[in-house]
Parts: C-alpha cells; structure tokens; sequence
C-alpha cells in the first residue's frame, strides 16, 4: 500500500472525567481514559503492545504533561514492542504519526496514546497560565519573546492573528462565531466544561487579553485526560467498533521551524500539512461530514479552515459569518462537543475523541445528521502544525 | 527611561550564549547587533555560523541602522502577574535591511493607540542585568 497510514484504524476512545478540579491524580485520570479506550476497542490490556505520547513527561508543576509513558505503562504493567513520546513533531498529532510509522514497521499491532493535562489544578499552585516568570531566565523556544512580557501562548498567538486580521480583514463579530459556535454544541455536551450558550454581546462584553484575541478566543485550562487505540487494520477488524481508518496524514514542515521567524504567521504552519494530507487520498474537502480543528485558540480554527480547504485563503469571515455554515445542522460542522474553547483544553485529542463519537453515531443530542463518514482534524500553533483525515470504512 | 514602558515587572532575560551575545550586549554601545554572511551579505537570524543563502560558515556580528517596520503588534491588557502594568505593546519588528528577520519587541516612547501594522520604528535600548533590551519606538517617516 503506498501510503501506510491507511492500513491504520482508531479502534477506541477513552476520556476521563474533564473538570476545573480532578481531586484525583492526573495518573489516575489517565489510567481513567486509558482502561476505558482498552475496553471501548475491546481489548485487553495485554493486547497493547505499542505507546506513544505527545509530549512526554514534563517533570514540572505546569501541569501542561504530567504523565508520560514509563508511569502509566508501569500502572498497567504493559509489555510493548515499541514506545515513544515526542516534542519535537508535528504538533500533538505527531504521537500518531509516529505510531502509523511504528505499526507499519511491524514493531507493534495496538498502540495507546495518551494526552493527560492538569492545568486547572496546576494554576491555583503556581503561575501556571505563563510560560516563564518576570526577573527569570527564559529557555528556548521562549528566548526571543521573553524581554518584553510575552509571558504566554496568547501573546504569541495574538501577534499572529493581528497579522492575519491585518490581512484578510476579518470582522470580530466574524471571529466571535467560533466560540458562540463551541459554546452552542458544549451545551449538548454533558461532559463539557461551559455549557451555557453565550451571544455576540456576551463575547464582545469579556475582557480582552491581548488584541485581537478576547477571552472567549481562548481555550479553557482543565484536569482531564483522552486515550485513544491505534490499531493494524488487519487487528482492527476483530474490534468492537465500525472499522474506522485514517485515511491521510499532513505531518510535514516546509517552513523555517521557528515561534519568531515562522515564514508567513497569518497562516502559521498549516498550508503545508494540508497540501500534503490531500495529495495522499482522493477525497477533498467537500467529502468532509465533520470537522474537529484545532481551537487553542479561535484564530486556529480560522487558519484550518482556510488551510484545509473549506474556503479559500483569507476569506473565512465571509464563510463563518452568522454561523450557519459550521453548526450542527450546517454545510460543515464543526468541534462538535464545544472545542477545547468551550469543552476543554485536551490539546487536539478532544477533536479525536469527538471525531470517533460522531463517525460512530454516539453523539446523543449533539450528533451530526446524516450518518457522518469522513472528518477531518487540525492542530496548529506557530510551527507546529498537523492535520489528519478519519474515514468509517463499513 | 522611556515613559510608556512602565510594566514595572522585571523583564525576563534569555542566557548568554557564544551566538546570541552580540546581539544582547550591543546596545551598551548602542548598536543593534546582527549576524551577517561576510561572503554574500545575506543577514541570519537567529544568530547562526553558517549562511543558508551562499552555505558560508563566514557569519558573524554587523550593527545595522536600527530602523524597522512593525510587521504585526498586539496590545497586552491581560494581568499575567501582581504588578504587571498594562497595556503594553508586544510587536514583531522586521528590520529595514531584510524583511526576513524578524525580532520581537515592545514598541515604546509613543501612544500605544496610536500605534499601526507598517509603521517604522527606531531601536532604543534598555539595560537589564548583563542585557541591552532592543526596544523600537515609532518615528516620522522623514527622520
Ligand atoms: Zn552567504
């Protein structure tokens, strides 16, 4: 087969409770997500035999990666043929691009994957809501910015999307579609965080934390953890669910790997990764039943909007303007359980997690009509970027 | 001391390295300090021994005139510590030299509302610890 991650199916999800308070371990929490995509794929523990993660143990009181894979791999007492974490990839999905090369190279069948954070914890301990601390010494990647009170993603991120608005022209009260959008699916979704519907006044009244980007702009920090089961597709047919392949992958980088000198910060990294993704399948956008894109921040969902391809460059104002087009009910709908801005900061594997719930009919009150075959899927940030295709095969 | 950069929090520095000193330090002299191929004149930043243009491992320190163009800027109204003031200006400054590199900075000196994407700035800098912080400030298009 040409292109291996097609031979590569999701045969489980597992989420933890997601909360502003855990009161329990983030171990636990992930053992909570872990044994419950287990069991989701129906397999056993001993079935497992690869583990891949993004972005490995931080070994810091952030809470940004409080597990990595030797602890959870111990409290499981797994025996694998293969594990990695990795950092320096393309973007959160880089564990799953790593695990499509691993399952590929006959290393290993049934891989777990893992993204546990325990921010909103950390937070109420320490300065977790910024990257490095006044008076200090900054550490790559935060050496350029750290001078001049650039203290958090946001900052950074606000310079990109003040470019972005500066060239495209896109309306805040277009912006704000995306998080009034998150805020109406999150409110069909028991498990989110903030599940009450918010209005443009609602978005327009919260403070602005550094323009362009406004609160609702930004993701929600919490205590929570997703695991999901990658499995060889020839293994992935004796599993529970509707056979669920990954269909294309975007994991390059064609730009200068760089949060300062990144060649074009209105579009960020993901042109690249998309152009690679598409020219790996015959779909195209237009084949695309569901869309769980990256939404760190709202300016990510617009960038892979236009990146993806579900309109062209610089004109997703006009394409998210009123919202219609990316409900529930719409053309596109998209981050369908509220995004990490209104369901919670998991870090891209929110959107998988979603992503299996809507192609396996278990969406409840929130699921997309139309018996949804084909989603696509977005992380971006600075230079990191990644984007997949998951298509239910029966 | 420039009026509009009143943070009052300590600014967080980078290490010291043997590639980025030139770049931290020179403003004791007032030079803004840029890595620069001595074979094909092509400027490198971050700080680098080798030029991607002409593959020379001939690269080292040049001061350049400090005038830049405000590539992109956000205006920071969020609190991130006690005794941080704000607002403050955060932008990318991209120098008048090569427009591919492209520095951080906090715009200073001016009204921050009056401050615009393509507006040209002026370095200035701001001793902290073994650091000259390269800041920019606008100035009129006739200076
Ligand atoms: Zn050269």
């Amino acid at each position: 087969m040409k292109y291996p991650e097609k031979n590569v199916a999701i045969t489980g999800i597992g989420q933890s409770r997601v909360s502003r308070d855990a009161g329990v371990s983030p171990l636990s929490l992930t053992l909570d997500a872990a044994l419950e995509a287990i069991a989701d794929a129906g397999l056993e523990r001993s079935d497992i035999d690869g583990m891949s993660c993004w972005p490995g143990d931080y070994q810091d009181a952030s809470g940004m990666a409080p597990v990595g894979i030797p602890a959870l791999q111990d409290a499981l007492r797994l025996k694998l043929g293969w594990y990695s974490n990795c950092r320096e990839t393309a973007g959160q999905f880089g564990a799953i691009f790593n695990a499509i090369a691993a399952i590929s190279a006959n290393l290993c069948r049934h891989v777990l994957i893992f993204r546990t954070m325990y921010q909103a914890t950390a937070r109420k301990t320490s300065f977790a809501n910024a990257s490095f601390q006044p008076g200090g010494r900054a550490f790559w990647p935060y050496d350029w910015f750290a001078p001049y009170h650039a203290y958090a993603a946001a900052s950074q991120q606000a310079l990109y999307f003040s470019r972005y608005v500066h060239e495209s022209g896109i309306k805040p009260e277009q912006v704000a579609q995306i998080a009034l959008i998150c805020r109406q699916n999150a409110s069909l979704n028991p498990a989110a965080i903030y599940r009450t519907p918010i209005t443009l006044d609602d978005y327009f009244d919260a403070p602005i934390i550094s323009s362009p980007l406004r609160l609702f702009d930004c993701d929600v920090p919490i205590d929570g953890s997703t695991a999901i089961i990658l499995s060889r597709v020839d293994c992935a047919r004796d599993t529970r669910n509707p056979l669920t392949r990954i269909e294309a992958i975007g994991s390059s980088m064609q730009y200068r790997n760089s949060w300062t000198q990144l060649d074009d910060p209105a579009t960020q990294a993901l042109p690249g990764v998309a152009e690679m993704m598409w020219g790996r399948t015959d779909l195209s956008p237009a084949d695309v039943d569901v869309a769980e894109l990256y939404d760190g921040f709202s300016f990510h969902t617009i960038n892979s909007l236009e990146a993806l391809g579900f309109c062209p460059k610089f004109e997703a104002g006009a394409f998210i303007d009123g919202g219609s087009r990316i409900a529930l009910d719409g053309e596109l709908p998209i981050n369908t359980n509220g995004g990490a801005l209104s369901a919670g900061r998991m870090h891209a594997y929110g959107q998988v997690h979603e992503a299996c719930v809507q192609l396996w009919g278990r969406g409840d009150r929130r699921q997309v009509a139309g018996d949804p075959r084909v989603a696509a899927l977005s992380t971006a940030g600075g230079p990191l970027a990644g984007c997949f295709l998951l298509v239910r095969d029966d | 001391m420039d009026d509009t950069d009143k943070t009052h929090a300590a600014r967080s520095l980078p290490f010291l390295t043997v590639d980025n000193r030139d770049f931290w330090t020179g403003g004791a002299n007032n030079r803004l300090l840029i890595f620069r191929c001595n074979s094909c004149a092509y400027y490198v930043h971050p700080p680098t021994t080798f030029c991607p243009r002409c593959e020379s491992r001939d690269v080292g320190a040049q001061p350049v005139s400090g005038f830049g163009t405000i590539f992109s800027f956000t205006m920071n109204y969020k609190k991130w510590f006690p005794g941080l003031d704000v607002p403050y200006i955060i932008a990318f400054v991209v120098l008048e030299e090569q427009d591919d590199v492209r520095l951080v900075s906090n715009i200073v000196d001016c009204n921050p509302d009056d401050v615009r994407i393509g507006q040209r700035v002026k370095v200035r800098f701001e001793q902290a610890s073994d650091i000259w912080v390269p800041l920019f400030a606008p100035v009129s298009d006739l200076s």
